[in-house]
């Protein structure tokens, strides 16, 4: 047990000598340590949040052909701190008639939902918060809570743009939190436990290998509630203008923001944890801890940059379209889906992993064609029914 | 008195909190919004009696979907989100006398109650509770006839939700 492969543990032990060295009683100690735990974990991620606004400007504007942030400092890394100290110059306002508390609270309630989701997350195989045995479903809880916010801010801000971007918005999230908790029963499955070390430590095949189709699933449901595009409902310049978030300025509005980049580079990160095998990477976690943590990092950012890669690359989808195709598509390929993974993992329960990754991997596959086949059928024939009554209006004006 | 019971203490104190402000608030949405503080409260105390499924379930279910939908429902069909009325009818006496009396019979039964003074048995390491809650559910000696009928219970509610909400002189909806 040395400094590298468990570091938590030895800065704890240290800093418990230093306080109980200077008369502090035991269970106080333990309780600022963790308390400083917190504190030190909340810390890094509001400093890489920082950085993600940086990231996610990089990107966008290498998608869209240009350069992005380049004045400030090299590669333009200084902009986000001229962001940061724009937006808490800025005046603070509060429209007219606002709820003022319940105002307030939301941008705190929209971060905080972000920020509780990595209590679960293992960064390595002893840097965890807490290695909660329901952990797929705790994600699910935060989600809700991130819901309500948007809820919140919505309402509280008096303004009707406001209130229908946030009931679109929720709209949205309500649905696709079904396929995705559906999703996150398949690595469950897979690893008989919901806890996400039991789900990383079971993974010596990746799970994206053994259930493409459910990864898939897992990151549209993922986007969806994120409220990015191509489901960005809560914003729409040409008609609700900012969505849930119009009446806020300077550092509340940060808040949303900030708490948006991070939510999608979290689950970035979850889609690295369920189905690219977390902090492993060939036995680079067993070297060192901080090495693992570099992976799972790594992993975040692809993660997240797929997350970006899909909002510019594809079109808004309008809002009837997006929740027929999760109410009539998804939810119900997301259901069958478990059912056959359940089933092929009792019927394969004890056969080589050969036999049994390729087996999950071909039903997958086979599933998914035959979804896709059905909503192409599907389609053709709506198609033909919609150009059939056009030719027969057509007719009868003509006649 | 230990740090568990200053944390219970704190929880029921907020949770109790929110409930009367739940009932006395006069804005529909604050009363949904002190519901689910209620609701929170409910889900800390489960997480200290080490039933963290129980936790999650509760802030999934209860603030992610019902209040949720709550809210959905006030600030669709409510035009004015203030309660305009007198808050209380003419039996509230008789409201009070009954939960004084439920009060105090319940403060007599427990005081001989001996469960009050015994510490919870520690759980033993290694024990999975909520796969043990999951043989359960689906054992024959335990909770699989409950389980069962409550399914069956949600699917005719969810059949009947669509079958009322179902035009059927619309016919199709997509138009």
């Amino acid at each position: 047990m040395s400094f590298w492969n468990d570091p938590l543990k030895i800065a704890a032990d240290w800093l418990m000598g230093i306080f109980t060295g200077w008369g502090m009683p035991e269970i106080a100690a333990q309780i600022l340590i963790g308390f400083l735990g917190v504190f030190l974990l909340v810390a890094l991620l509001m400093v890489l949040d920082i950085f993600l606004v940086w990231v996610e400007r990089k990107v966008v504007a290498r998608f869209q052909d240009r350069l992005g942030p380049n004045r400030v400092g090299p590669w333009g890394l200084i902009q986000p701190f001229a962001d940061i100290i724009k937006l808490i110059i800025k005046e603070d306002t509060t429209p007219g008639g606002a709820d003022k508390v319940v105002y307030n609270i939301a941008p705190m309630l929209s971060m905080m939902s972000v920020l509780i989701l990595w209590a679960v997350v293992p960064l390595a195989p002893k840097i965890i918060g807490v290695d909660l045995n329901i952990g797929a479903l705790y994600i699910i809880a935060a989600g809700a809570i991130g819901t309500l916010a948007i809820i919140m801010a919505g309402w509280s801000s008096n303004n009707k743009f406001a209130l229908i971007g946030a009931f679109r918005q929720v709209a949205v999230m309500v649905s696709f939190e079904i396929p995705m908790l559906t999703m996150l029963l398949i690595p469950t499955i897979f690893a008989g436990s919901m806890g996400f070390n039991a789900i990383i430590e079971a993974q010596d095949i990746w799970y994206v290998f053994l259930a493409p189709l459910a990864a898939v699933i897992f990151l549209i449901a993922a986007i969806a509630e994120l409220g990015r595009a191509p489901f960005d409902m809560a914003e729409g310049e040409s008609e609700i203008v900012a969505g849930f978030n119009i009446e806020y300025s300077g550092m509340k509005f940060g808040m949303f923001y900030a708490g948006e980049l991070l939510h999608a580079f979290t689950f970035g990160g979850f889609m690295g944890i369920l189905f690219f095998g977390g902090y492993r990477f060939f036995g680079l976690e067993q070297v060192s801890a901080f090495l693992a943590v570099a992976v799972i990092v790594f992993k975040a950012f692809i993660g997240y940059w797929i997350i970006m890669w899909v909002k510019y690359t594809l079109m808004r989808i309008r809002i009837d379209h997006m929740l027929a195709f999760n109410w009539k598509f998804l939810t119900p390929l997301a259901f069958t889906l478990l059912m056959v993974t359940a089933l092929m993992n009792a019927l394969l329960a004890g056969t080589s992993p050969w036999i049994y990754t390729s087996g999950m991997f071909l039903s997958n596959v086979a599933l998914g064609w035959i979804a896709l086949e059905v909503a192409r059928r599907y389609s053709r024939r709506e198609r033909a029914r919609v150009e059939g009554v056009v030719t027969t209006s057509r007719s009868t004006l003509v006649g | 008195m230990t740090g568990e019971q200053i944390i219970f203490l704190l929880t029921a104190l907020f949770t109790l909190g929110s409930g009367v402000m739940v009932v006395t608030s006069r804005n529909l949405i604050h009363a949904a919004l002190w519901l689910v503080s209620a609701l929170f409260g409910v889900a800390v105390t489960y997480a200290l009696l080490d039933a963290a499924f129980l936790a999650v379930v509760q802030v999934v279910v209860y603030i992610g979907a019902i209040a949720i939908l709550f809210i959905f429902a006030v600030m669709l069909t409510r035009k004015d989100m203030r309660d305009q009325g007198p808050q209380m009818n003419t039996n509230w006496w008789f409201g009070a006398l009954l939960s004084v009396l439920v009060f105090g019979g319940l403060f007599f039964l427990l005081q001989g109650w001996s469960g009050l003074s015994r510490t919870a048995s520690p759980i033993p390491p290694g024990f999975d509770s909520i796969s043990e809650l999951g043989n359960a559910l689906i054992s024959p000696d335990a909770y699989v006839l409950p389980f069962e009928v409550a399914s069956v219970l949600l699917v005719a509610a969810l059949i009947g939700a669509v079958y009322v909400a179902f035009n059927p002189r619309s016919g199709d909806t997509r138009k």
